[in-house]
């Protein structure tokens, strides 16, 4: 029976204004959630047990401020909640935050992992693949749909539509939104939360050779033409052609 | 000068133009570029000379034929010398390079927008804020498209590696997409539509004007989760996908947060929202205050006439 891990990131809520102030994003008046994909993964996961058996741990990396967003994995319906973390890590580059995931994926013993296809803070897409190839496993990211019949097999885009995709052996999967409805917590669940314990895995990390300079906020864009009425389509069509050059 | 190493975006058996913004980027960053082409035919190869890339490398394998990232980022790895890894932010692009990454124990940086020296500038927050990192050493790094200039084609200097990985997954069937149309990830020009669009089959409207573009059609989230009709893979924004065109085309959507995140890099906006309030106005540089109903069957006559 499988020994799933599911890897959940504590983001800010997406709907939530992020403020640059100085040359740092300022995040303390925002609502932290469960990274929105990564919700897919989860229900992922808990289809991926239903089907076959075994369990689902929740991992995440990051400080005690991640306990809130595994207690809500823990109210979705996973098993166990784990965090990975070292109170001298900041600023961690993608070489030593999978460095110490792969650590605590492996001592969890772990068969299959899912993640999100990406984290809504930095977009990157990254851990999923990095991890599979650490762990020297297959992976299929971005995926639309599982089932468990036989084995797993995933839907994921590719150039011309979307792939049937049988997977053999250990992998990591990243999910897309999909079809997927994600269920949500009940009560007996929110109480199980509350009681639940946090596993804490140690793990050593490189040294990141990636660091931050600053942030700061997009670039505004020049006022625009604006136009009243839907006959200035016809001026408009010509500006594509002449001024913006894009037709 | 330290050496790059450039991943060929390919598409359909040929070298796709982004690889040549590639080139750009990858001397930007200070790097002497070597071109890798991933093929299951080195003809692939031929198109892939630029200048200031002194050598092409085509990698030839039968894994190359159908897409397994484990089997790619071991066949590719192997043919690749040391250096900055530096592909396009296409999803199998960033997914090849997070792996190969991994494999030398380098860091990557996703979606790049903007290089000053070792200093990289990628969105964050789907847009909502920037961030520059410093890079020291070798790093793989991926590209947004329309960024970086095009640099000049010349005759291709290609050498064969034959390559194999072992493939871990098996592609059982390929469901070809059921319309033809364009994906929105692909494209260089969206009309996307939302809830203003007043019900799923007006999106008819928006396909006509695609149709004379070569556009792809979009949706924002609330079309998206409003009409079942509207499948989730032409949603665009924070929890859809994000895109990057020359030209995007705005008709009903508001402007939420979401959605502006996943369009608001686009080269040139255009909007038509009958609400002259709408966030949307702000972030384009056509607006036009009108409904779709009195707006379109315009712009489709004014842009046929141009295009013909």
């Amino acid at each position: 029976m499988p020994n799933i891990v599911v890897l959940v990131k504590r983001v800010p809520d997406t709907n939530a204004r992020i403020l640059v102030n100085g040359d740092r994003v300022d995040l303390s008046a925002v609502k932290w959630v469960i990274s929105p994909y990564d919700e897919f993964a989860i229900e992922t996961a808990l289809q991926h047990k239903e089907a076959a058996g075994g369990s689902v741990t929740a991992l995440t990396l990051g400080s005690s401020e991640s306990d809130k967003i595994l207690k809500d994995a823990k109210a979705i319906g996973v098993d166990e909640i784990s965090r990975v973390w070292n109170d001298s890590w900041s600023e961690m580059d993608s070489n030593a935050i999978q460095s110490a995931l792969v650590q605590a994926i492996t001592e969890l013993g772990a068969e299959f992992v899912y993640c999100g296809k990406t984290a809504a803070d930095t977009g990157a897409g990254s851990t999923g693949p990095g991890i599979a190839e650490r762990l020297g496993w297959a992976s299929v990211s971005n995926i639309t749909n599982a089932s468990f019949d036989g084995g797993l097999t995933v839907t994921s885009p590719v150039e011309n539509g979307s792939a049937i995709i049988s997977v053999s052996g250990n992998a990591v999967i990243s999910c897309d939104k999909g079809n997927v409805k994600v269920r949500k917590p009940n009560v007996k669940g929110i109480m199980m939360a509350k009681r639940a314990q946090v596993n804490v895995v140690s793990a050593d990390a490189p040294a990141s050779s990636v660091s931050i300079v600053a942030h700061s906020p997009p670039p505004a864009k020049p006022a625009g033409k604006k136009y009243e009425g839907g006959s200035a389509a016809e001026e408009v069509a010509k500006l594509l052609r002449d001024e913006a050059n894009v037709i | 000068m330290s050496e790059s190493i450039i991943i060929a975006e390919t598409s359909r058996g040929a070298v796709a133009p982004v690889t040549a913004e590639l080139v750009s980027a990858a001397i930007a960053l200070g790097t002497s570029p070597t071109v890798i082409v991933p093929c299951s035919d080195t003809a692939t190869a031929e198109g892939a000379g630029y200048e200031g890339v002194a050598r092409t490398i085509a990698v030839k394998g039968a894994c190359f034929e159908n897409y397994d990232a484990a089997s790619w980022a071991a066949a590719i790895d192997a043919a690749a010398p040391s250096g900055i890894i530096v592909v396009a932010a296409t999803p199998q692009s960033k997914d090849i390079a997070a792996r190969i990454a991994a494999r030398r124990n380098l860091a990557i940086v996703q979606d790049v927008v903007a290089i000053d020296g070792k200093n990289l500038t990628s969105p964050i927050y789907s847009g909502k804020a920037m961030q520059t990192v410093a890079i020291s050493g070798d790093a793989a790094v991926s590209i947004r498209a329309n960024v970086f200039s095009a640099a000049a084609s010349s005759a291709a200097n290609v050498s064969v590696v034959d390559q194999t990985g072992d493939v871990a997954t098996a592609v059982q069937e390929i469901i070809a997409r059921a319309s033809t149309r364009l994906d929105v990830a692909e494209a260089n020009i969206i009309i996307s539509g939302g809830r203003g669009m007043g019900d799923p089959s007006n999106f008819t409207h928006l396909e006509k004007i695609a149709d004379v573009l070569g556009a792809a059609v979009g949706a924002s989230r609330a079309a998206v989760d409003t009409w079942d009709e509207i499948p989730h893979s032409m949603q665009v924004g924070q929890t859809g996908k994000t895109v990057n065109p020359n030209l995007y085309i705005a008709v009903g959507i508001s402007g939420a947060i979401q959605h502006l995140a996943g369009m608001r890099s686009s080269k040139y906006i255009v909007a038509v929202n009958k609400d002259a309030d709408a966030p949307i106005f702000s972030h384009a540089d056509y607006g036009i205050v009108a409904t779709w109903e009195e707006t379109l069957p315009v712009l489709e006559s004014a842009l046929s006439a141009m295009m013909s």
